[in-house]
This record gives structure tokens, sequence and C-alpha cells, in this order.
């Protein structure tokens, strides 16, 4: 049986961590390169970088310090950030990167999803979206969820797949940062329009929300989050622990729990 | 020293990394020379398998590779590289394979129950069938894997010594005498992957 994947997400700006993180063990917590051979050691599924640098100088150190990562860690490695052409694509695949988040970069030239699904396969583009409601529907933001973009967000959401966009990330604007659980009526929604994975994202407190959004949706294949996870609120293995015991399909590592 | 094909399919990057990883000396070569020279061989592959299995052929690699395995050099195939092992693949149309291993690539659709996502991604644990093979000697029956695929190897039940559950039964990871191969990617698979490697690069 498939196992539920935990995801956490670091934001990476200038080559560095945003939101430096304190592990014992890590001596370097705002290293991209030992943060992610630390999740990888300790039970994390796949890892998704976003790139949140705004300047070039930042984004070719982004690809060496992507590369240097992948030298040592070996799980699935998603980027996002700063995509808006196949060559971004080229870019961050050739730094062993397994798939390619785009957001904004879709939104301002619908076509990149297919240029890349036929490119590189649609399992290696992952559509990434903003929602939030505003007047009675789901809308898709940009920039980050500062810009309303007046588009419907499930029939966005399906048209991308049908581009050949292989997963969907979903953040939550709503939940996000709020810690009081993940937006389960928006991810249905997702859930029920499209036959890709969906990855939930935005609102994740405590493991509790993790075990309700598996149990309640279980057409959900992944949970995301970042700072419950940075700043140790959540540790990985507990988490998986906790799933096993209720009986969700997890992926355990480490000799104490197998 | 071991030899990763490039036949200009796909990104190489993590697999020769997975391999210096575990201390092990490997090359990306699209050299038949090097390909005679090697101790062992890695037939990676993404992308569809008509047009990989054309770049292979065009490339004048697929007769190296298809000789040095029945003169008994190691090699394995990974993810779409394991398809092509075998014998033919019906992925849009009908394509020959290097036929080292019998059976056929078909879509999991026909296995597996309508409603699950395919492609099927994500970690799966591995089902060991029948003796144990030597590259699993360092893990065990139940460990997960990374998986990515849409097709899968049938009618090669008696080459096949992995197997996973999505639905259905799907062919893991195949092995005849010196070949071997993964339908998942070990390069992605953590440390369960890494010892996999480990176990091929220790065959003798």
């Amino acid at each position: 049986m498939i196992t539920k994947r935990i995801i956490p997400c670091l934001d990476v700006k200038n080559g560095r961590v945003v939101k430096g993180v304190n592990f014992e063990g890590l001596n370097d917590v705002s290293s991209p390169v030992e943060l992610a051979r630390y999740y990888s050691e300790n039970g994390a599924d796949e890892l998704v970088f976003y790139d949140i640098t705004a300047s070039f100088e930042g984004r070719q150190l982004f690809t060496d310090i992507l590369c240097e990562t992948t030298k040592t860690v070996f799980i699935p490695v998603t980027v996002g950030g700063g995509i808006n052409n196949v060559a971004d694509f080229d870019r961050v695949l050739k730094c062993g990167a397994d798939k390619v988040s785009v957001n904004s970069g879709a939104i301002r030239n619908p076509d990149l999803i297919g240029e890349a699904a036929k490119l590189y396969g649609d399992q290696c583009v992952v559509l990434s979206v903003d929602v939030k409601r505003k007047d009675g529907e789901f809308r898709v933001f940009a920039k980050g969820g500062r810009e309303d973009t007046g588009m419907e967000a499930i029939s966005w959401i399906k048209r991308c797949v049908d581009s050949g966009a292989g997963e969907v990330v979903v953040n939550s604007i709503d939940t996000d940062g709020v810690k009081g659980g993940f937006d389960l009526k928006m991810l249905e929604a997702v859930c029920n329009a499209v036959s890709v994975p969906v990855i939930a994202s935005g609102g994740a407190g405590s493991i509790e929300h993790f075990i309700t959004l598996f149990n309640t949706l279980p057409k959900v294949d992944a949970g995301l989050a970042a700072s419950i996870f940075h700043f140790g609120e959540v540790s990985i293995n507990d988490l998986k622990e906790t799933m096993a015991n209720n009986g969700i399909p997890t992926r355990l590592t480490g000799k104490e729990i197998r | 020293m071991i030899a990763i094909v490039d036949y200009g399919v796909g990104n190489l990057f993590s697999l020769k990394s997975s391999f210096a990883a575990i201390g092990a000396e490997a090359v990306v070569t699209s050299d038949p020379r090097v390909l005679r020279d090697a101790q062992k061989i890695i037939l990676p592959g993404v992308g569809a398998f008509g047009d990989a299995a054309e770049k292979l052929r065009s490339s004048g690699l697929a007769d190296t590779v298809i000789s040095e395995a029945k003169k008994g050099k190691y090699l394995m195939g990974i993810c779409l590289g394991m398809q092509m092992l075998l014998e033919k693949s019906f992925e849009y149309g009908e394509h020959c394979g290097l036929g080292l291993i019998g059976g056929e690539i078909r879509p999991i659709s026909e296995t597996i129950p309508a409603g699950l996502k395919i492609p099927h991604i994500g970690w799966n644990p591995l089902i060991f069938r029948g003796e144990k093979s030597p590259i699993f000697k360092y893990i065990n029956d139940g460990d997960c894997v990374y998986f990515v695929h849409s097709y899968h190897g049938t009618n090669c039940e008696e080459n096949t010594i992995a197997t996973t559950e999505y639905g259905a039964i799907l062919t893991a990871a195949v092995a005849r005498d010196n070949v071997f191969g993964c339908q998942f990617h070990p390069e992605k698979s953590g440390e369960v992957g890494l010892s996999i490697l480990r176990a091929f690069n220790e065959l003798r």
C-alpha cells in the first residue's frame, strides 16, 4: 500500500534557509544542505526547496546549493520559486531536482505547464496554488498570496492538470500560519476535481492535524509544512509513528521504530 | 568501475552522486569502450519507452549493453532502464526492448482498479519474491522505496524478485543471472536505496 508522504518545505533566500532552526546535531541552522540532510535522516519522505531570492546572483547561488544538497541527500526534491520558463526547469533539473513546482509562472504563462510536461513528463511538473476564499468561491492568489487573480481555483487547478501537471500542492491562505489544522473543505473540493496526487499545505499546527487530514480525506497523498517542523514543534518521526498507530500507511525509518 | 550509460535521456546527476555516496567509482559515459572496460553497467532511463529505446539503439550502445550482459557482466536497469531489459513494451504502440529478461511492459491501468491515481508516485513497501536476491542483502522485506511510473513489467513472474502493492500486485524488481532491474529509483530511496546500490556494487 502506498504510503502518505510528509514533506518539509525550506524557504531559501540568498543561499540560506529563512527561519533558522535549532536542532541538536545541526551546526549551521540556516544551511540548506545540512537541514536537508537532517530531515532526510529523520523521516522526511521528500523535500521542497522554495527559492525566494529576487536577485540573479542569489539564483545562481541557489542552484549551487541545490547541487550540493542532492549530492548527499537521496530522497526526492521538488524545487519551486522563480520558475518562469522551461529554461528554469532545465536549470534546476540539472542540479538533481526531481520535480519542479510552478505557481505565478503558470499564471503569467498558462502554456508553461504543457511545454514542461511534454519535455520532462507529467510526473516532473507540480502545480502549486495559493487559494483563498473570496466572494463565496475559492480564488487563486498570485505573488505569494498578495494579489487576487480573479480566477476560480478549482477550474484553474483542473485546467493545469489537463495541461500536464502531475501533482498539485494546495496552499490555503485562509488557514496558513493559523496552526488550526488543514483546510479540509478546500482540499476536498480539489480532491474531487482532479485525479493526480494532492499535497495539502497550510494550517498544520500539531500531529493531530495530520491524522485528521489523512483520516478525513483519504484521497490526500501528502502533507506539507514548514515552521512546525523547523521549530521542532512536530518531529517527523513522532508524527509518522502516530500515523502508523492510527492505521495510516506511512514509511517508518529509524531503527527504534522498525 | 561502474559505467552509467548516457544515451541522452534524463538526468544522471543524482545517480552518479548516489554511487559516490557509497564510495563506488562511477562514470557517466556514452563510449562503448568504457562500457566494455567497466566492471558493472547501470542502464538508467526516464520518459517514453519508444523514444528511449530508439536513442539507445541509434547510439549503438544497445548492442554493447546486450553483448556485455551476455558475457556475464553485472547490469542493472533503473526505472525505464529496467523496463528496457524486457522483450517489448506497449507504451504508445509496440516497441522492442533488449530482451535480456522475458516479459513485456504494459500500462498499470490494465492491472490496478479504476480510481487509483496514475502515475504510481511515492514510497511503497517491497514484497520480496522467492529466494532473497543478492541486491537486497542489506535491506528487509517491507522496506519502502520510491516509485514513479505508469507502466510495469508483466509476464515476467519467473524473474520477479520483488513486487509492490498498489491496488494490485505490480512488478518492482526483476533479475536473471547477472542482470537486475528496479522499477523504483534506488538513487531516490534514501538509505534503503543506497543499500541496494551498495549490494549491487559488491557483487562479484
